[in-house]
């Protein structure tokens, strides 16, 4: 039986990047409008199949649809949903019509301070376009469920996002795009490798996730090809010390771009880990479990030290997700039920959280034209509301408590330390050292706060203007969700939990959570 | 002695196809010797396109009719079998493309005896002369092509790649700008073309020496028979391998490639650089699979080192050229690299081979069919003074003309090979033929296939940064002030263009239908 949900989702954000493409030239407001609109079909549709979800048919994935692609590779064009799965798509969903919303003049042109042009007008429709096709294929990866198919999207969604980073970016954007892309091709390269060898390996003759799953026994096999997909994911992710291409690409790429790369095409990385690396190759995962870890715990104390050093406010964003992300990679290889329930949640979070933060500094940045901390000062007298919002974004990048992120970097923080999967200290050392992040996370957030929206007011500031009603309908649903997952996150980890149960399941980990869980249900 | 002549047995309908290219080319000839000067194009044209598009036609029956001949046709001389047709298929449909752009005006020399600058070429010039000389020339190129795999024994195989061979030096000589560069390009096509075939017909000898026969099937029966490391056999395969190898441009035998690119008339480059690399693969096919198979745990190491050299050069040399026909030809020598990987990805069995051979197909005519449409595009892209080739002239193109550099950006995505471009695929199923190749019991690789195929995935990625550099340049800078005009392309230059994208559109996201269709000539495997 299958599905038509995820195609349908699939093809009515491709159709309306058609349509955009297609439009009389000139028609710019019209595209925008139409964009918009899509996007928000896109988010209903996405809302009512999450709230048919605990009902749908089928028992870890949902919504399934398969049909037969390329028969010759065994491939198929397979989709469905796990709530980890839903959980992302659905913060895609959220995200892009935010992001058309706040990218309304991203195609406009960049000028900087003293007015000469730093990026040129460009195409309007190209870009909403471009959106568009982007959203799709995130949607697409999340959901697929045959490898294949996973592939493709992986590689596929850089195209975009190459030319709205190399387009429409700042004035460092082509050599940002290029470090990008090719960043992220090696690594997808490798991961071609090590799907070709699982393909083979397995002789199954098939690329369908779940019937992979166990295929490969061998121990040393095991091993080269998580490694193949691990250094694409650790790439992607970004995780210390394959991260250098994200901290341009973040800076150089308009804020909604920016908001989509680090907030969902990361997450790529993260969720690959945990669907792919460690269902598909559990026993590589546990080998590769300490050096793992020590590369998320640099991650994250270094993400964190780099951040404070830093004088432009997207690069700092930058560098606090990859210290997140090492949190993310932490929970995810401590393998216990809350460290992985608290990763998946920590991924959503992150989405809104660090979201929520560039959209505010992207608004900031175009008021002055200038992305420098030291350029700002006294902003939040100027423009309070502006000053509000970037300010409870910045709280949610520090995770504090009431906001989301800190139910997620708390649950995976807590299950890393008390993780018995491999029975040692290590973890728990793991965790103690990477709590002293929250205090950097104090230091480079607050700081930041202090020196662009305290103190004297500068000369170029007094003259903002407060944000507009657009601008407001950008921050303030992502500022709700925020607060709200913050105080209630049971929704999303009811979704979370039997997903990362059945992972665990996969990885034959000893654990204790989920004895407790099954007692309980 | 035997007073009796054996009358020879030609079968006439298999080698239609073949012997209608051949008959157009004479028939060309005899064009340029009778009719006058004014009506040569109108005769030309259509007689080349006719038996061209003739030709495939005669291919596309024999394959809905099916009934191949399960021995070799024309007393031994070649093998017609699915392969062959599938290759002769490919290099029919490419070469009638290229002749499409061959068509448009202004690519050849008005009089290629007169001095480039001298009186004679402007006067040849102004009179409106051109060399109609071409169409037959083509036409003969193409025949040797279809000859060169299709041929059974080696000394047939020498003749189809002289006969593919001569013309080409000679068209590459007739470029209308830059004459210089022209003749260069085909004085040293020649001469080094000169040497490889000398090196062939030496490998040739000394096979005969070995097997005391010339026939493929002879010489693979000798060597189940006879002493493997012969030095005859061991020296015949490698001139062999050399000779074949400088033909598609494999490391070291490709310094070659860029010069001749270069400087041959643009729409010759892209003739060369699909049906001469497709001819070329089938020829190396052939001889290292049928001829040599039962050798194949003694070559397949040499080739390793090849193939893995090839890739690196093509890709890493790339990165400095700033000349866009330069480029290509190394990006076309790095691709050269990844089909020999599916050389490499010998079976022990049958179905095994299949899978390869399948895969070297699709590769073919993927790649083949990208190509032309890159090349095409190039046509179109002109200074005052002939086409616009230094890159930095390419800069800011996506402004002047973004449907065109949007194709273009297209087809640089398909060499790099991203998903949803009919690139992708053929890589992808190149190097899973590969390392399930390594990964059969006992294989004399193994490993090293994996490997191989590692060292792959890393010339791609080399190889992607040069084509993206040409994306930055077309679509992140601003244009220059002065920057080359854009062509109005010809009926035919669209057609061509067109065609590419559709294809390489439609195989990127379906490309079960020519797998099928690869699968279906690679079944049967080569007649042996």
């Amino acid at each position: 039986m299958s599905s038509l949900w995820l195609p349908i989702l699939m093809a009515v954000p491709v159709l309306g990047a058609i349509v955009v493409a297609l439009l009389p030239k000139g028609s710019t407001t019209l595209a925008k409008q139409v964009t918009l609109l899509v996007s928000l079909v896109v988010l209903a549709l996405t809302l009512v199949m999450a709230f048919q979800f605990p009902n749908a048919a089928g028992e870890r994935f949902k919504f399934e649809a398969t049909y037969d692609w390329i028969p010759s590779f065994g491939v198929h064009f397979g989709v469905g949903v796990d709530g980890i799965a839903l959980v992302l798509i659905a913060l895609s969903a959220v995200l892009v019509p935010i992001v058309v919303l706040a990218s309304w003049h991203d195609a406009d042109g960049v000028k900087a301070a003293d007015g000469t042009v730093v990026a040129p007008k460009r195409s309007v429709k190209t870009y909403f376009s471009l959106l568009l096709v982007l959203e799709a294929m995130m949607i697409g990866v999340f959901a697929a469920t045959d490898v294949f198919l996973f592939y493709v999207f992986f590689e596929a969604m850089l195209i975009p996002m190459y030319f709205m980073i190399g387009s429409y970016g700042g004035a460092q954007r082509s050599y940002a795009a290029v470090k990008f892309l090719l960043y992220s091709l090696f690594g997808g390269l490798l991961m071609l490798v090590a799907v070709i060898g699982l393909y083979v390996v397995a002789g199954q003759g098939t690329f369908m996730f779940p019937e992979l799953v166990g295929a490969i026994q061998d121990p040393a096999t095991q091993k080269w090809l998580f490694a193949g997909f691990f250094i694409a994911f650790a790439i992607k992710a970004p995780l210390w010390p394959v991260h250098t291409w994200l901290p341009d690409a973040a800076a150089q790429a308009p804020a909604g771009a920016a908001v989509l790369l680090v907030g969902v095409l990361d997450k790529v990385g993260t969720f690959g880990m945990l669907r792919f690396c460690l269902e598909l190759f559990p026993d590589a995962a546990k080998a590769f479990t300490t050096p793992i870890i020590v590369l998320a715990v640099i991650s994250i104390i270094y993400g964190a030290i780099v951040a404070i050093g830093q004088t432009d406010m997207k690069r700092l964003i930058a560098y606090t997700s990859i210290s997140h992300f090492g949190f993310i990679v932490m929970g995810v290889f401590a393998m216990s039920q809350v460290a992985q329930a608290g990763a998946a949640l920590y991924m959503v979070n992150h989405g809104f959280a660090t979201g929520a933060l560039f959209l505010a500094a992207g608004f900031l940045i175009a008021r002055r034209g200038s992305p420098h901390i030291a350029d700002y000062g006294g902003v939040q007298k100027v423009t309070p509301v502006l000053a509000g919002f970037f300010l409870v974004a910045g709280l949610a990048g520090l995770s504090l408590p009431g906001l989301s992120s800190f139910v997620s970097e708390f649950m995976v923080m807590i299950g890393t330390y008390s993780s018995e999967a491999f029975g040692s200290g290590a973890l728990a050392a793991a965790a103690i050292v990477s709590a002293l992040a929250v205090i950097l996370a104090a230091v480079y957030i607050l700081w930041m706060v202090q020196r662009a929206l305290n103190g004297p007011t500068a000369e170029p500031v007094k003259a903002f203007k407060d944000l507009n009603a657009r601008e407001v309908w950008v921050l303030a649903p992502l500022v709700a969700l925020i607060i709200g997952f913050g105080f209630f996150p049971k929704p999303l980890l009811d979704v979370i939990n039997p997903a990362v149960t059945s992972t665990l399941v996969n990885v034959q980990v000893h654990n204790p959570g989920v004895a407790e869980k099954g007692a309980g249900q | 002695m035997n007073p009796t002549i054996e009358f020879p047995t030609i079968e006439y309908a298999t080698l239609a196809p073949l012997l209608l290219v051949f008959g157009a080319a004479i028939l060309g000839v005899l064009v340029e010797a009778f009719a006058p000067r004014y009506l040569r194009k109108s005769f030309q044209v259509p007689l080349t396109l006719l038996s061209l598009i003739g030709a495939f036609a005669l291919v596309i029956v024999q394959v809905v009719r099916g009934d191949l001949p399960t021995g070799p046709v024309a007393m031994g001389a070649l093998a017609i079998d699915g392969p062959t047709l599938f290759i002769w298929g490919v290099i029919l449909v490419l070469s009638a493309v290229c002749v499409l752009l061959i068509n448009d005006e202004g690519h050849f020399v008005a009089s290629a005896a007169s001095v480039p600058g001298s009186a004679d070429e402007e006067g040849a010039e102004r009179a409106g002369h051109e060399h109609t000389e071409v169409y037959p020339l083509a036409l003969f190129a193409v025949g040797g092509m279809l000859m060169f795999p299709a041929a059974n024994d080696l000394l047939t195989m020498f003749v189809g790649l002289e006969v593919m061979s001569l013309p080409l030096y000679l068209l590459c000589g007739l470029a209308r700008r830059r004459r210089l560069l022209s003749q260069e390009a085909s004085m040293k096509y020649f001469l080094l073309g000169a040497f490889s075939s000398a090196f062939f017909l030496y490998g040739a000898a000394m096979v005969y020496g070995y097997a005391g026969t010339v026939s493929f099937a002879g010489i693979s029966q000798a060597m189940a028979q006879g002493a493997l490391l012969d030095p005859l056999l061991l020296l015949g395969f490698s001139l062999l391998g050399v000779g074949l190898l400088f033909k598609i441009g494999a490391a070291p035998f490709q310094a070659w490639k860029p010069d001749v690119y270069q400087g041959a008339p643009t729409p010759i480059t892209a003739l060369m650089a699909s049906g001469t690399l497709v001819a070329a693969v089938g020829a190396l096919l052939r001889v290292f699979w049928v001829g040599l198979g039962n050798l194949d745990w003694n070559w397949r190491p040499v080739l390793w080192v090849v193939a893995a050299l090839t890739m690196m050069v093509g890709a890493v040399i790339a990165i400095t050229q700033t000349d866009i026909k330069r480029m290509l030809a190394y990006s076309s020598i790095a691709h050269a690299g990844f089909l020999l990987v599916g050389v490499l990805a010998t079976y022990d069995t049958g179905a095994g081979n299949a899978v390869s051979l399948q895969a070297i197909l699709f590769y073919l005519l993927v790649y083949g069919v990208a190509t032309v449409g890159a090349f095409a595009i190039v046509t179109l892209v002109r200074d005052p003074g002939g086409e616009a080739n230094h890159l930095s002239r390419w800069a800011g193109l996506g402004k002047r003309a973004p449907i065109l550099s949007g194709v273009f950006a297209f087809f640089l995505l398909a060499f790099a090979g991203i998903p949803l471009t009919s690139g992708f695929f053929g890589k992808y199923a190149l190097f899973t033929a590969a390392i399930g190749s390594g990964q059969e019991a006992g294989d004399s690789l193994g490993a090293w296939m994996t490997g191989l195929v590692v060292v792959g995935v890393i010339a791609s990625a080399i190889a992607a940064f040069f084509y993206v550099r040409v994306i930055v340049l077309m679509f992140f800078n601003e244009p220059a002030a002065d920057g080359p005009a854009i062509a109005v392309p010809s009926t035919g230059t669209v057609t061509v263009i067109t065609l590419s994208l559709l294809v390489t559109v439609g195989v990127g996201v379906f490309p079960e239908p020519v797998l099928q269709l690869a699968n279906t000539a690679a079944s049967s495997l080569f007649i042996r």
